[in-house]
């Protein structure tokens, strides 16, 4: 029996009457996480991680919301549902549904290697899982988070030597709050973009200590030099840079893994982070699930479902509208 | 090669010029005083101005090792590299880590290492390379397997390579511009010795190879309105206008007894086309001339000369039999002198170049009839020449070129000389263009690696009154697009892919773009029965329904209208 069903609302449970993280307005939404694709507006009434409550407030308004801690069990119609860390940006969730012994996980967005910011993840023993698949390509193999954090701080270093100021495109919740705990504020100031700011006081909020920052407005060039600014990857080219007289800027992504989107994105740099698992975690995280079915959704779907599918799992694809196939901002 | 590689990565990186020029000189300048490395110095400058080594290693063999080594279903590399768009970047970023690490010079690898994989076979290859990339550190993976593929392009013009070794050994361009010539051949092998003949001090100049080219002078193009000619280029008879020649463009040496022909790409080319020799012969010791190589039958004006198309079925040939010479026979139009008696007269004025070649070729033609010289078109006014540029295509031409009469003849794209007229112009006829819809895409490679880009365009084959028409395919195109707009054909295709072949997806057509060719020729290959040359996009027609687009006939139109 299928507990996790896809309706054309979205990914629906039926004996819960809910959906998980529902592209269409519905009753009853349980979300994983706050990112745009995930937490939609115009829902009757929302249930998410406690941290995500005020990413889903600030983002859709008032809204009917209740927050929960990880591991804390709801049952309601003979459904007991949990929510547990998924690791990829603060709040985020898998949602473990259980139903006359029968148990399914929709795992939302996740990735595997700790990163400081938030609960790492998870792994959940069920019966069905649903699994991303943004980065589901072998090529995709991340170096560990601290090689690429000591990356970015040699080009920050070398940069403010240079009288260039450092700006680093990252999405404004969660990659650029991970950018800002990996980086080492001696080297000097940080600034963060109006897009960026509001989402680190949520995060300092929680708990996360990231490193003091401002905004860059009305300061003397001489002091903008040597700063670090992170900046929502649409700041690219906008008139809100021109503040700063020369600049070096680097993208950070996942995707900057290929040589093609690194130079398509024009920037000077690409650094090699993602919130989503590379190929090896994903398939690490669904074999320790002890998962039979597995259902794959947004990314390389028809890739992983064949891979899986060789390794003798029951595995589908399931058409959500997530993410963008390729190039999502959010990756 | 670590030295090398992060120069790569580097260059790779760079969006600017300057930044790219720094790089370069941060690399070379240590080196200029450093002899000992000047082998590895003379590789990196070779592979940097654009030298293509041969592929060492066919492309079966990396792929065996991108599935043995990985442990990789062959379907899954495949998709992989489908996604990449490049081999060499897709086994980079497969394979697992390296296992030991060693800094090989980079002349061993291009020297010893990987020309000795060509004397091998397949498990001999194999062998070796799955030993060499296990000892390679990731950073300097993806330059090895290119080296090994033939494929290692670096992002840079060779005139900023040539800036940078002007600037790390304090020579100045032209002298380097001069010694670069034919450096890249190919085959060459390189070493120390042509490294230090590159940077040796001016005063201690060897002497030159004779028979080596000039570096050639680039024309812009001309994007002015007829409206805006006679302010910024002042009267037509300040310039000397030719036809713009669709063939290749040559230097033709004779000294010395010997002669040696040169294609613009610094190729030589002389073996190709022994019917130079007559030429050659024809000319007096000492000149080089400027020109291009052309397929035309004897006696026939240079007003009718034969189209690209065919001089490339000349140079596609390996072996070239005494009927090829008689059917596709070539000649070389000469425009301009760039040394006579063994003296450059590269400093002189463009007219009096022109004269001194004209009175050359009317005494040498009287031996070589297949040397002509290109003929001048004159107008009084901007309009006038502009109406003889729309005869262009009428004689097999792409245009006009449009030369300051006072002009030295430079090198590169460089203004020649202080004034504005110290350049060349192409002035090129507007692309024929046709409404096409697109119906077959394809990812891409390089720049536009795991966005569907490339594409395959139809036309109908009848007009819409025919209820049984069809959308006949007759041109691939991939360039033109910005890259939001290829984003955003990215998006549409994903979404209507009818079908996927491999790599391949054909899909519902709903896109019309306008798809610009420099000519058309009839074809027998192909389906539409019409071949096109450069094809490319001008322009997306949102506005343009699929029903609307462009038919055979429109196609055939253009061919019998002197499209070829």
């Amino acid at each position: 029996m299928s507990l996790i069903v896809a309706r054309p609302e979205g990914l629906y449970c039926p004996p819960g009457d809910f959906y998980i993280d529902p592209w269409r307005p519905v009753a009853r939404a349980v979300i994983t996480h706050g990112h745009g694709d995930h937490a939609r507006f115009g829902s009757g009434r929302y249930m998410c991680h406690a941290d995500s409550v005020p990413i889903l407030r600030r983002r859709l308004g008032e809204i009917a919301v209740e927050g929960v801690a990880y591991g804390q069990a709801i049952e309601r119609d003979a459904v007991r549902v949990s929510l547990h860390p998924a690791g990829h940006i603060l709040g985020s969730a898998q949602i473990r549904v259980e139903h006359k012994g029968e148990v399914w996980v929709a795992s939302g967005d996740y990735k595997i290697e700790p990163d400081g910011t938030c609960a790492p993840f998870e792994p959940i023993r069920c019966h069905g899982f649903i699994s991303e698949s943004t980065f589901g390509l072998p090529i995709y193999r991340w170096r560990p988070q601290a090689e690429i954090g000591a990356e970015i701080n040699r080009w920050w270093r070398d940069n403010a030597e240079a009288g260039r100021t450092s700006v680093v495109y990252a999405y404004s919740l969660g990659k650029a709050q991970r950018v800002l705990a990996m980086v080492d504020p001696t080297i000097g100031p940080i600034f963060s973009h109006g897009a960026v700011e509001p989402m680190n006081a949520i995060y300092r909020e929680a708990g996360v200590a990231l490193p003091p920052t401002s905004s860059p407005a009305g300061l003397p060039k001489a002091e903008l030099a040597r700063a670090l600014v992170v900046a929502p990857p649409s700041a690219a080219g906008s008139p809100w840079l021109k503040r700063f007289p020369h600049y070096a800027d680097a993208f950070a992504s996942g995707w900057m893994q290929v040589r093609g989107n690194r130079r398509r994105r024009g920037v000077d740099r690409g650094f090699v982070l993602s919130d989503h698992a590379d190929w090896a975690g994903l398939n690490a995280a669904i074999d320790a699930t002890g998962a039979s079915r597995v259902l794959v959704t947004h990314g390389s779907i028809a890739t992983l479902v064949r891979y899986l599918r060789e390794r003798g799992l029951d595995a589908s694809g399931v058409q959500a509208e997530y993410g963008e196939e390729d190039l999502g901002e959010a990756a | 090669m670590r030295a090398f590689a992060d120069l790569y990565r580097e260059l790779d990186s760079a969006t600017a010029t300057r930044h790219k020029i720094e790089a370069l000189k941060a690399y070379l300048a240590p080196i200029v005083g450093e002899p000992a490395r000047w082998d590895e110095a003379a590789w990196a400058v070779y592979l940097l101005s654009g030298g293509k080594p041969k592929q060492m290693i066919p492309t079966r063999i990396l792929r065996r090792l991108a599935t043995q080594a990985t442990g990789l279903p062959e379907w899954l590399v495949e998709e992989s590299y489908q996604n990449v768009g490049d081999l060499a970047e897709t086994l980079s970023l497969l394979l697992p880590p390296a296992r030991s690490s060693e800094d090989v010079p980079l002349e061993i690898w291009m020297s010893e290492r990987l020309p000795a994989l060509r004397k091998l076979d397949d498990d001999g290859r194999y062998a070796r390379l799955a030993a060499y990339a296990d000892a390679l550190e990731d950073a300097d993976r993806l330059v090895f397997f290119k080296l090994t593929t033939g494929s290692l392009r670096v992002g840079v013009a060779k005139g900023q390579v040539v800036q940078a070794l002007a600037e790390a050994t304090g020579l100045d361009r032209a002298t380097i511009a001069q010694r670069l010539m034919g450096y890249t051949q190919a085959g060459r092998a390189v070493g120390g010795p042509d490294f230090a003949a590159l940077v040796a001090s001016a005063d201690t100049e060897t002497a030159p190879d004779d028979l080596r080219p000039y570096p050639f002078f680039l024309a812009h193009q001309l994007n002015f309105t007829l409206d805006e000619l006679p302010e910024k280029l002042g009267p037509p008879q300040d310039w000397i206008a030719e036809w713009k020649f669709d063939g290749i463009r040559g230097q033709l040496i004779r000294r010395g007894g010997d002669w040696r022909l040169w294609s613009r790409g610094e190729e030589l080319i002389s073996e190709a086309f022994p019917d130079m020799a007559a030429i050659a012969a024809a000319l007096p010791d000492g000149c080089t001339l400027d020109g291009e190589i052309v397929v035309a039958q004897a006696g026939v004006e240079v007003e009718g000369v034969e189209a690209f198309a065919k001089l490339q079925q000349r140079l596609n040939r390996k072996v070239l039999t005494d009927r090829h010479l008689a059917e596709l026979p070539v000649a070389f139009i000469a425009y301009d002198l760039l040394a006579e008696h063994g003296e450059d007269v590269r400093a002189r004025p463009q007219h009096e170049r022109r004269e001194r070649l004209t009175r050359l070729v009317r005494a040498a033609q009287l031996h070589a009839p297949a040397l002509r010289l290109s003929p001048r078109v004159e107008a009084s006014d901007w309009p006038g020449l502009m109406a003889q540029r729309l005869r262009a295509r009428d004689i097999g031409a792409e245009g006009l070129m449009l030369k300051g009469r006072d002009a030295p003849y430079g090198a590169g794209r460089r203004r020649s000389g202080p004034r504005s007229g110290d350049l060349w112009f192409k002035w090129k006829v507007d692309p024929m263009a046709v409404d096409a819809v697109l119906i077959y895409a394809q990812k891409g490679h390089g720049r536009r690696s795991g966005v569907y880009s490339d594409y395959t365009f139809a036309v109908w084959s009848g007009p819409v009154e025919q209820n049984s028409r069809t959308l006949v395919p007759f041109a691939k195109a991939y360039s033109g697009l910005t890259d939001e707009e290829m984003r955003e054909v990215d998006a549409v295709i994903r979404r209507t892919t009818v079908e996927s072949f491999g790599p391949v997806r054909s899909v519902k057509p709903t896109l019309v773009f306008e798809l610009g060719f420099e000519g058309l020729a009839p074809s027998k290959r192909h389906k539409s029965g019409v071949a096109t040359r450069f094809p490319r996009m001008l322009r997306w027609r949102r506005d343009k329904p699929v029903e609307e687009a462009d038919t055979l006939g429109d196609l055939q139109a253009l061919l019998a209208g002197g499209g070829a």
